[in-house]
């Protein structure tokens, strides 16, 4: 209490001490500015110029430009009456007392020193041959006990966000755009994961056994393991299983593909409630397999799946998949429910805690990503592509950890921001973030 | 502690309590709620704000629903342009105020002609989405020639020829005092930038022109408190907004992100007020920081933008001008905005698209203001004449409301019933979208009406109509 008195008090005093400060400053200001003119007319003021001490350090002057600037002519100062010159050195005092009273505050940033005792598992994807699998590589996700990009001192996020490449394995409708990179590859889903990994540096492959939809070609479950086989012979990453989104068979699919690998370490795309979850989690729970569970857009939802499923399956194989909309399609949606469930993960929930998957193709669904639309808006293998990226981008800041996508460019823009981002937060040349101020840019 | 609304009692005892319903509310508390979820501003009870006696109380509201983040006002005789005024790190905590402004820029050195031409492509840039019209909302005029009088006839030839609010960019004080020297008194511009080398005289301009002042301090978070300390206490002046820098690469975006948060963090966590500005995000860094083609440029522009939208950014200077780049920008920035409380819905009921009669089809969608919007697009760009039933799915989209079974046979009828529908129509044939065929038996249940399923994506309704509506396959129809 009373160190808030003398706190009140101090300031009082700094109060008056400036306020002194500036009625001498104002007055000075005047004597500056007659300077200029070459005359001195001060009226009611008795100056006894022997009495002004003035000690100016040169470089004080020179570093801090103030709004009373001075420039008398150097050879007139020193023709200048001896009155005159004195004035002329009171004149320069103007800036330090000036400086006194609009000083640089300076203060210290303190950081954020938030409160979460929560911790997102970690759940290792892929399993190599020392894991008991025949992957060449795996990785780990989640770890976290912060928010995404919160960069407090001290905390590093254990581990960081991979990125995979989708494979269908049959002939779907794709983007020009995705046609395009992928050319004949596209024929032959197997060298299409190749091109993803060799060329285009995939982390992990996405087979998404269209073929096993009933109202497709409804592909019968031996052939997906015969396909899933073949993939594992071909790329040597993680391999992410995706079924057909019916309910039943991708029981039947799943089952299969669990009894015939059950050490790869596979990631099985997905689970949720529509699906009889007990006839498919038992046989998953034997094996090194890790599951995502799908919760579209609600949190709700994503505690009732991963409640029930983990009767069978250890938390630290399970992902969480909110879903998301390409941007303006439900994006918003997606992006909060990612961000409401990490932070009550972070906050201690722990039905919540465990890492995001993204499917980031959902993007080439919004219209703008796949429309022909007029010239002004560009063409729209550009936008199908941006629209990919940006929703990812999205993703990333909301803490999602795992995106399954559709174009190369979008991984390799991927790649270069997760390096960016998990760098140390220490600009080299900060200075050049002003350099666009004055800097002659092309206009297209 | 972060922010937390008034209770609605600490709100109700400031206001007048005579329950008069000039508000459009029955009484003070329901007004008084209203207020803490930002459904309604304090200007809308008169009597507070006409009654000398309220005065007081009325400094109190203000006060307890005041935001951490100041809101600051930029303005042109034609438009005015609100950015910050934000309570929240997270948009479900509460929900995000006034949209991030984008403004594009125009620098010093082009003539005129390219100026009048960049002013009209900036002015017209808009897209219509979900009913709304989205927009670019300022001028960045830079200064890249350093030349006061250059500066000031560029700026005259904006303000003369564009309806937006500005704002005045060099670290040069004398040439953003040309700028202002043109500039009539409607105008309130931001000054971009005071630094720590010159802020003395950009707080001399901040004062005199009474403009809000940004501050620049790239990489030094501790010299950009310093300074809006200094501004705020030291010259007294309030409208500030906080630049920490735009940095890309390695090291520098990571610093970005981290200075955007940490800064929004305290603003509102901390309700440390020399973090409680607008904060003001730069892409168009990128044009003179990144190697590489236009193209590049570009890509990552739109990226930077969208990342600092998404990380707190109030005000964002671009260069780009192309559609793409600004395209997914306004649009997400939409949907960041909108009230997560609540879904965008339109009323339910029947609209008539075109010129509908009796033989016209009834087509079914739901209430959500994005499947609506797209739906009634694709059926005017079609010009088909058709009877649209809006139905009430708690502004869910199609997929999600049969799911969660807020689309059903029982939300069809009850909309046939209400507009008499079933009057102004000879047939008894309901087109229902593709991803309702699940609920297609229910919906011929509740009503009594023949359905058919449309096709999954609305873009297909013109030839899904051209192919179904016809004498024949009606009659067709109709026998089975
Ligand atoms: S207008 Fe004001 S005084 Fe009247 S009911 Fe509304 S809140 Fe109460």
């Amino acid at each position: 209490m009373s160190r808030d008195r003398d706190e009140l008090r101090k300031r009082q005093n700094d109060e008056e001490e400036s306020k002194r400060y500036a009625e001498i400053a104002g007055l000075l200001a005047k004597i500056a500015e007659a300077l200029e003119k070459g005359v001195v007319e001060l009226y009611n003021i008795e100056l006894a110029f022997d009495e002004v001490e003035l000690q100016i350090p040169s470089s004080a002057i020179e570093t801090l430009p103030i709004p009373i600037t001075i420039t008398p002519p150097p050879q007139k100062v020193a023709e200048a009456k001896p009155e005159t010159q004195a004035a002329i050195a009171i004149a320069k005092t103007v800036e330090i007392v000036g400086k006194k009273v609009v000083e640089l505050m300076r203060i210290g940033f303190e950081e954020p020193k938030p409160n979460f005792t929560g911790k997102v598992v970690e759940v290792k994807i892929g399993a190599t041959k020392s894991e008991g699998g025949t992957r060449e590589t795996s990785f780990v996700l989640g770890g976290h006990e912060l928010p995404p990009y919160y960069y407090l001192t001290g905390y590093k996020p254990p581990h960081l966000p991979a990125f995979g490449g989708d494979t269908f394995d049959m002939k779907i409708g794709l983007p020009r755009a995705v046609r395009q990179v992928f050319g004949d590859a596209l024929d032959n889903p197997e060298e299409w994961a190749r091109v993803w990994v060799k060329k285009f540096g995939a982390e992990a492959i996405d087979i998404h056994l269209v073929s096993t939809d009933p109202t497709l070609k409804n592909a019968s479950a031996e052939e997906a393991v015969k396909t899933v086989d073949r993939f594992l012979q071909v790329v040597k990453t993680p391999i992410v299983v995706g079924g057909s989104g019916n309910p039943e068979k991708d029981i039947e699919v799943f089952n299969a593909i669990a009894n015939a690998f059950p050490s790869e370490g596979l990631v099985i795309n997905s689970l949720n409630l529509d699906m009889a979850l007990e006839k498919v989690c038992p046989n998953i729970a034997k094996t090194n397999a890790v599951v995502i569970d799908f919760s579209p857009m609600s949190v709700e939802k994503a505690e009732e799946i991963n409640r029930k499923v983990y009767t069978w399956i250890p938390r630290n194989r399970i992902l969480l998949d909110l879903n998301i909309g390409g941007i303006g399609y439900g994006t918003e949606y997606g992006f909060t429910t990612m961000e409401r469930s990490r932070l009550a993960a972070l906050l201690g929930n722990e039905l919540l805690q465990h890492p995001f998957n993204v499917g980031a193709a959902n993007a080439w669904g919004a219209r703008e990503a796949w429309m022909t639309m007029d010239p002004y808006w560009g063409p729209k293998e550009v936008r199908g592509s941006l629209w990919e990226t940006l929703t990812c981008v999205i993703c990333l800041l909301a803490g999602a950890d795992y995106f399954m996508v559709l174009h190369p460019l979008t991984m390799k823009v991927l790649k270069s921001l997760r390096e960016y981002l998990f760098s140390d937060p220490k600009p080299r040349d900060p200075e050049k973030a002003l350099s666009w101020l004055s800097t002659k840019l092309p206009v297209v | 502690m972060p922010w937390r609304p008034p209770t609605p009692i600490e709100i109700y005892q400031l206001l007048p309590q005579t329950n008069c319903g000039k508000c459009g509310e029955p009484n003070c508390m329901a007004f008084a709620v209203k207020l803490i979820n930002f459904d309604t501003t304090l200007e809308q009870c008169p009597p507070l704000i006409e009654d000398k006696s309220y005065a007081k109380n009325l400094e109190k509201l203000k006060a307890l629903l005041s935001p951490p983040v100041k809101e600051i006002v930029l303005r042109s005789p034609k438009r005015v342009v609100k950015i910050g005024g934000e309570y929240v790190l997270y948009r479900h905590e509460l929900r995000y105020m006034n949209p991030t402004a984008i403004a594009i820029d125009i620098d010093d050195s082009m003539d005129r002609d390219s100026i009048l031409k960049r002013i009209e492509a900036i002015e017209k840039f808009e897209y219509e989405y979900v009913g709304r019209k989205l927009k670019l909302d300022l001028i960045a005029v830079r200064s890249v020639t350093n030349d006061p009088k250059q500066f000031a006839k560029t700026v005259q030839i904006v303000a003369e020829n564009s309806t937006l609010p500005l704002i005045l960019c060099s670290l040069n004080p004398t040439v953003i005092e040309a700028g202002f020297n043109v500039l009539t008194q409607e105008h309130r511009p931001l000054i971009y930038a005071a630094t720590k080398d010159n802020w003395r005289e950009m707080a001399e301009l901040a004062k005199r022109y009474e403009a809000p002042l940004a501050i620049a301090s790239p990489g030094d978070l501790d010299m950009l408190v310093s300074l809006a300390k200094t501004l705020s206490e030291g010259f007294g002046i309030s409208d500030l907004a906080l630049d920490p820098g735009t940095l890309i690469g390695v090291n520098g975006l990571a610093y970005t992100v981290k200075a955007f948060t940490w800064l929004r963090y305290k603003a509102v966590y901390d309700l440390w007020k020399y973090a409680g500005y607008p904060l003001i995000g730069t892409p168009i860094s990128v044009w003179s920081s990144l190697e590489g083609d236009v193209m590049d440029k570009m890509w990552w522009e739109a990226i930077l933008a969208t990342l600092l939208m998404t990380r707190y950014a109030d005000l964002l200077i671009m260069h780009s001008i192309d559609g793409w780049v600004l395209l997914p920008q306004v649009m997400w920035r939409f949907q960041l905005y909108t009230d997560p409380r609540k879904p965008v819905a339109v009323p339910s009921g029947v609209r008539e698209i075109g010129k509908p009669d009796e033989k016209s089809p009834v087509i079914v969608t739901t209430n959500y203001a994005l499947t609506y919007s797209i739906v009634l697009s694709d059926i005017e760009k079609a010009k088909v004449n058709a009877w649209l039933v809006v139905i009430d799915t708690e502004g869910l989209a199609v997929d999600v409301s049969v799911a969660a079974r807020k689309f059903t046979g029982e939300k069809v009828a009850e909309v046939i019933k209400s507009s008499e529908l079933d009057k102004k129509v000879r047939h008894k044939v309901l087109i229902i979208p593709g991803k309702a065929a699940r609920v297609s038996g229910d919906v011929e249940d509740a009503t009594g009406w023949k359905v058919v399923v449309g096709p999954v994506d609305s873009s297909e309704i013109g030839k899904f109509i051209e192919k179904m509506w016809t004498e024949n396959k009606l009659k067709e129809l109709l026998s089975q």
